[in-house]
């Protein structure tokens, strides 16, 4: 069974994001990491091939420093990966992302691609299927439970009511939630033998892509700030239940 | 004249909420506001779409399209772009709404824009960053249709009081694009009003330490009344209650009068989800958790001794003459 995952190298979720002079957010030379959203996708994928036998390939985009969260899935176990860098990709919309990914992963044969939901710094959560749909792949997304049959995969997806059970054959796409598993940390092992692991890297030229393919056609025509939420009071000791009371009888709650 | 497209989500129940705010803002853009509605449901939702703005409502009630996953749906709206042409679509942010703009993109090449708050024109929409601490207003270039994902809530439902014309979907779904189903529906039972309804709603997360723990909360909501209890991602991922209770960016947005964050520390993911409420409560050990940056009132107190002490002190004002 061979799997591709797609991984996104993001600002540190925990630090405080801050856009550049062109509007865009500062991706380099600031901490970041493997989204952890991807974690997921990365762990299902390795048990599959666990069970199944296979390999687990990386495809990413993103700057050099991007390699770090590729790294970071070898060194959880994954295989191998693929990175594609490209100045033209500056601030790349969905659709030309999707687009370098879908071509990437055309260049080597796969039974399935897993990705997270949805990336913790730009929370579109559409970009798998534009890619499934660019590979002609059909798509089971918010996946909460995974299991492989022959020749097939079924999941249990999130919905606002309960859940939904979905099935398709292979090849497809998948979209992992962080309830289908607890992502393993890497081992000391782990992390030194992802040194060694074989990462490839491509510009778009290698994708058969141009500059123009993947122009941006979104522009930021202006930020501004949004009326803050005033911090109330802080408070604590015996008072507070008396408090907090007081307001649901104003609001006529209680 | 310009052209603004809603795709309506339906079921046997109605349309959903989403549609009716969609078309609500629809209107105020365009001259030209038009519902597509796929599968069981749709022609009876077309009345409820028309009141609120739409003038002509594509529908098709063929169960296809709530059986097979998302491609018969991208199919079908592909074709109808490709028939009519519309300046802009929205959609809401619901799993079913995402798979069919992700792939219609891909069909179309539009752009496409996540987490909208607010739509100012057919080609121009805002979102907000950064825990919502900024707007950014962005212009939708390339091919239309423009394609634009607007979180819940951004706009109050309103009639207008029209009809529309039902035109049926005749599009072909080939056999190819049918194999990916919905093989079983599950509710899973969450007891009280919908959180999305409810007056008060009660949430928890990582800091009420255990899952066993989360009945106080249960507690507190029957203490107060029609309240509805809610959870953060980071529980609902860790297994401690289902998904259908997950308040936040990947779940449901509410906006009651009074919101009662137990145990949360306040990540941005949550936040989206809950910081329109008229009033926030905070109660959280950590006097540092960002969440006491937006409550009215914050408490600085281990949620497992002040919520039944909080418990007590509702009974006794209720129980008071």
């Amino acid at each position: 069974m061979d799997v591709v995952v797609l991984v996104k190298y993001v600002p540190d979720p925990l630090g405080t994001p801050s856009l550049g002079e062109d509007l865009l957010v500062v991706r380099e030379g600031t901490d970041g990491t493997l989204d952890p959203g991807d974690e997921h996708a990365v762990e299902a994928g390795l048990q599959v091939v666990e069970a199944q036998g296979g390999e687990v390939t990386l495809v990413s985009m993103g700057p050099e420093v991007a390699m770090t969260a590729i790294r970071k899935a070898l060194s959880m176990g994954a295989h191998r990966g693929v990175l594609v860098t490209d100045p033209a990709l500056r601030g790349a919309d969905t659709l030309a992302t999707a687009k370098v990914l879908a071509a990437t992963i055309a260049r080597q044969p796969f039974d399935l691609v897993l990705s997270g939901v949805e990336s913790t710094d730009g929370y579109t959560g559409t970009l798998p299927m534009t890619v499934a749909e660019l590979l002609g792949l059909p798509s089971l997304t918010f996946a909460r439970r995974i299991e492989l049959g022959e020749g097939a995969v079924r999941i249990e997806r999130q919905t606002d009511l309960g859940y939904d059970v979905l099935e398709t054959p292979l090849p497809a796409l998948v979209t992992v939630t962080g309830a289908a598993n607890e992502p393993r940390y890497a081992t000391l092992k782990g992390i030194m033998s992802a040194k060694s692991k074989p990462v490839e890297q491509l510009g778009l030229g290698d994708l058969g892509l141009n500059a123009p393919d993947v122009a941006a056609s979104q522009r930021v025509l202006a930020v501004t700030d949004a009326p803050a939420r005033g911090p109330g009071e802080v408070i604590e000791g015996d008072d507070a239940v008396a408090r907090v009371a007081d307001l649901l009888a104003e609001s006529k709650v209680i | 004249m310009s052209a603004v497209w809603v795709y309506a989500e339906v079921g046997p129940e109605g349309p959903a909420t989403s549609a009716l705010e969609l078309l609500t803002k629809a209107r105020t853009l365009a001259d030209i506001v038009a519902a597509v509605a796929l599968g069981p449901g749709a022609t009876q939702a077309a009345a409820a779409l028309g009141a609120h703005g739409a003038s002509t409502v594509f529908a098709s009630d063929d169960p296809i399209y709530a059986e097979a996953v998302a491609r018969p749906a991208a199919h079908a709206l592909a074709e109808l772009v490709g028939r009519h042409a519309p300046d802009l679509i929205l959609f809401s942010s619901s799993h079913e709404a995402r798979d069919v703009a992700g792939r219609l993109q891909a069909r179309t090449g539009s752009t496409l824009m996540g987490n909208a708050t607010d739509v100012s024109g057919i080609d121009r929409a805002v979102t907000q960053i950064f825990g919502d601490s900024r707007f950014v207003e962005v212009a939708l270039d390339g091919p239309q249709p423009k394609l634009v994902l607007v979180r819940p809530k951004s706009f109050a439902p309103e009639a207008s009081g029209g009809t529309a014309e039902v035109v049926p979907v005749d599009v072909d779904i080939p056999d190819e694009l049918r194999g990916a189903r919905r093989v079983e529906r599950h509710a899973e039972d969450v007891s009280g009003p919908k959180l999305e309804d409810a007056k008060v709603v009660v949430s928890g997360g990582r800091g009420l330490q255990d899952p066993a723990n989360f009945s106080l909360l249960d507690r507190l909501a029957e203490a107060i009344g029609g309240a509805a209890v809610g959870a953060t991602r980071a529980v609902v991922d860790a297994g401690w209650v289902p998904y259908n209770q997950q308040i936040g960016q990947t779940g449901k947005t509410v906006k009651p009068d009074v919101y009662i964050a137990i145990g949360i520390s306040g990540a941005t993911q949550h936040v989206v989800g809950m910081k329109g409420a008229k009033r926030i409560v905070a109660v959280n050990k950590d006097p540092l958790a960002p969440i006491f940056g937006l409550a009215d009132i914050g408490v600085v107190a281990d949620a497992l001794e002040f919520v039944p002490k909080l418990v007590e002190e509702i009974e006794r004002r209720k129980g008071a003459p």
